[in-house]
């Protein structure tokens, strides 16, 4: 099992790949690993919870860790309290953390 | 210090740009922080972001001068990066690609900066505990 932390720094409204980026992070985790994944910049904006993301949401229904950068959700005027159950705001630190620790890192 | 890690980060992006150089320079920040030795190959646009002939300038449409308008340049933050590490033990090793830089004219860049190939971003890597790889999209 490996450690994977994927992170997440588009609008999944400007591009198509973000679903395919989740589902990524979805076939990761079936296969047993240890996955993250980290919204970042325009990425946290799927993460609103009356924002319409099938991919995001499947990845969430699969038990997979959702951050996102809160550092980002305060530039968009997004509260904390008001992204989806199972999205966490975090901070950037993670990302280090995770890279210190040899966690497989990518940047989408 | 026996948490003391070395990262490698590869930028891409030009400066005054993208949202993703912001992150980049958060992210080197906080480690910088940490006292971690950090790695930067910089290549393409991004050789541009030490470039020393950066200048702030004022902005008649809102009627400020150079100082009100107060422009933040790109190579004052890098150098205080590389302050950061150091005072915290740490380091940080820019290179700049120098066929990048040959292509972009931007030979000039702040004390701190060296020209190198991308010979030099395997070679970061190997040594680096782990390698984040940021690129234009």
């Amino acid at each position: 099992m490996s450690k994977y932390l994927l992170i997440e720094s588009r609008d999944p409204y400007e591009s198509g790949d973000v679903g395919n980026y989740f589902e990524l992070a979805q076939g990761l985790a079936r296969e047993g690993n240890d996955v993250t994944l980290f919204l970042v910049q325009n990425g946290v904006l799927s993460a609103r919870s009356g924002a319409s993301s099938a991919a995001l949401d499947d990845a969430i229904k699969a038990g997979i860790e959702i951050l996102a950068d809160d550092f980002s959700l305060r530039e968009r005027a997004i509260d904390a309290s008001a992204l989806k159950a199972g999205v966490k705001s975090s901070p950037l630190d993670v990302v280090v953390d995770g890279l210190a620790d040899g966690c497989k890192t990518i940047w989408h | 210090m026996a948490d003391r890690k070395t990262l490698t980060f590869a930028l891409m992006d030009p400066p005054f740009e993208s949202a993703r150089t912001t992150t980049a320079l958060r992210l080197i920040d906080i480690a910088a922080r940490r006292g971690y030795d950090i790695h930067v190959f910089a290549y393409e646009g991004a050789v541009c972001m030490p470039f020393s002939r950066q200048a702030p300038h004022p902005n008649a449409v809102h009627g400020h001068d150079v100082e009100e308008e107060n422009h933040p340049l790109p190579k004052d933050w890098e150098a205080a990066l590389m302050q950061e590490a150091k005072k915290n033990g740490g380091s940080l090793d820019w290179v700049n690609c120098g066929l990048c830089v040959d292509e972009r004219g931007v030979g000039e860049a702040i004390e701190g900066v060296r020209r190198g190939t991308p010979g030099d971003m395997v070679s970061m890597a190997g040594e680096s505990d782990n390698t984040l790889v940021i690129g234009t999209r």
